[in-house]
């Protein structure tokens, strides 16, 4: 079975950095990638994680008080 | 040789500060934000984890309200430009750098209208001569939090009390400072804090910053330049958000790996420790300097006042007659003349000629003091 994912945009790589380390804190596996071109024009990374930790994921971040662009499953 | 130039720029750096840049350069090398290749996200980890070092060292909360400068002078120049509009008042002391009142002139001609609060002779800011200067249109207080001429302490956490009281920002100068007293931009309720790498953070020249406090809204305080970002690239508009909105162009990546390293360094030893050692140097110097027939020390006088900067003069030597003797014959490197603060000179009352000013740090020794010591006492009695 391939693994589903989904990815959390945020504003820039400093955000991206941020956001990778909050969720690794939270013991959510995170991946930085491209930002996928049909999502954003963005130059910079995006955080690549399981589809199941979505919600999680999510609410990590805004806890922090880390402002997400987007969520989307790829 | 000696190095008590240190108020200019540190030296040596700490250990693992030339190595962090090495590798950076030969292991890592690309563009932190620019790409999304692991050697740019390894870079913009490196870029962002002395974000993290510095809010430690500072006690501030959130990594990205961290803004990197080529030094503190952008950051300083930052705040005030991009804050400071027509109509708006300013409160400054008379012990300020040109690194603050250069651009506070200027903008005087803009039509801001600048108050510069009178310290005592010996640099000291009665933090109630600040309150009395605050107006209804007071936008902001500009103040250093150690001299660069004298080493003099100013009362920040107490101007800090008194600014929230009155709805007005406090930026600080932590040019001379940061690194080498303890500093908590939370408690000592600093709104924007201006740092440089160079001193004693112990990073390399062209590194700095400032950390943009809560109370600041980033929409209102203008960026120095506009550009390239890695963000939000198909717009056109500068983005609005930190700390992206005023750091455009690529950064100095080479130079914050160093600044990390000598951040950490820091926080390994200890500001408290750090600064035991410097009060002791401080002090040894002041007495040592103030026994001396025909010196003339300035300042607090007091090694816990102060920071480890120490001016002096010799009677019967010009300043630059004395920095070059001690350079040439000695072996002894400091800095001479008006130090980029005319102001503070004519506070303390020693402008034009300047001073002699011996600026140690946490690696100088007190053999190295007992030097020196020795040298100024030759010089000054050759010239009576």
């Amino acid at each position: 079975m391939t693994e589903r994912y989904a990815v959390i945009l945020v504003y820039s790589t400093s955000y991206a950095l941020r956001a990778e380390k909050l969720l690794s804190k939270a013991a959510i596996g995170t991946k930085l990638i491209p930002v996928p071109r049909h999502l954003s024009s963005n130059c910079g990374v995006c955080i690549r994680i399981a589809q199941p930790d979505c919600g999680a994921a999510q609410r990590t971040l805004q806890k922090a008080g880390l402002e997400i662009e987007g969520v989307h499953d790829i | 040789m000696i190095y008590f130039d240190n108020a200019a720029t540190s030296w040596p750096k700490p250990p693992g500060v030339s190595e962090a840049m090495v590798r950076f350069l030969e292991e890592v090398g690309a563009n932190p934000g620019r790409a999304a290749h692991g050697r740019a996200v390894e870079a913009g980890r490196i870029v962002y984890e002395a974000r993290e070092a510095v809010c430690e060292l500072f006690q501030a909360p959130d990594p990205l309200r961290v803004v990197w400068s080529k030094n503190v002078t952008e950051a300083l120049n930052l705040a005030l430009r991009g804050l400071l509009r027509s109509g708006d008042h300013v409160v400054t002391s008379s012990m300020e750098h040109n690194s603050v009142m250069r651009p506070l002139r200027a903008l005087e001609r803009r039509g801001v209208e600048v108050t510069v609060v009178q310290c005592s002779p010996q640099g000291v800011l009665d933090p109630a001569g600040v309150e009395r200067a605050i107006r209804p249109h007071t936008r902001l207080v500009a103040l250093n939090h150690g001299s660069n001429v004298v080493g003099t302490l100013l009362p920040v956490a107490e101007v800090g009390t008194i600014c929230r009281q009155h709805g007005v920002l406090l930026l600080v100068d932590a040019a001379q400072t940061g690194g080498a007293y303890p500093i908590n931009v939370q408690s000592d309720q600093i709104d924007l804090f201006g740092f440089t790498g160079h001193k004693s953070l112990g990073g390399p020249m062209g590194t700095g910053g400032l950390i943009v406090g809560e109370r600041v809204n980033e929409r209102e305080m203008e960026p120095l330049m506009r550009g390239g970002t890695g963000s939000h690239s198909e717009y056109e508009l500068q983005p609005d958000f930190l700390p992206d909105v005023y750091e455009s162009g690529t950064l100095n990546a080479v130079g914050l790996a160093g600044l990390q390293a000598g951040v950490r360094w820091v926080l390994e030893e200890g500001v408290d420790a750090i600064r035991a050692h410097e009060v002791a140097l401080t002090r040894q110097l002041i007495e040592g300097l103030r026994s001396l027939p025909g010196v003339t020390v300035y300042g607090s006088l007091d090694a816990e006042l102060q920071i480890a900067t120490v001016s002096f003069n010799v009677t019967g030597i010009e300043p630059s007659e004395v920095g070059l003797r001690l350079d040439e014959e000695y072996g002894i490197l400091c800095r001479v003349g008006l130090h980029c603060s005319p102001a503070a000179h004519k506070t303390i009352g020693t402008f034009p000629a300047g001073t002699v000013r011996f600026g140690l740090n946490g690696f100088n020794t007190m053999d190295e003091v007992e030097s020196a010591l020795a040298a100024v006492e030759e010089l000054a009695r050759e010239a009576q």
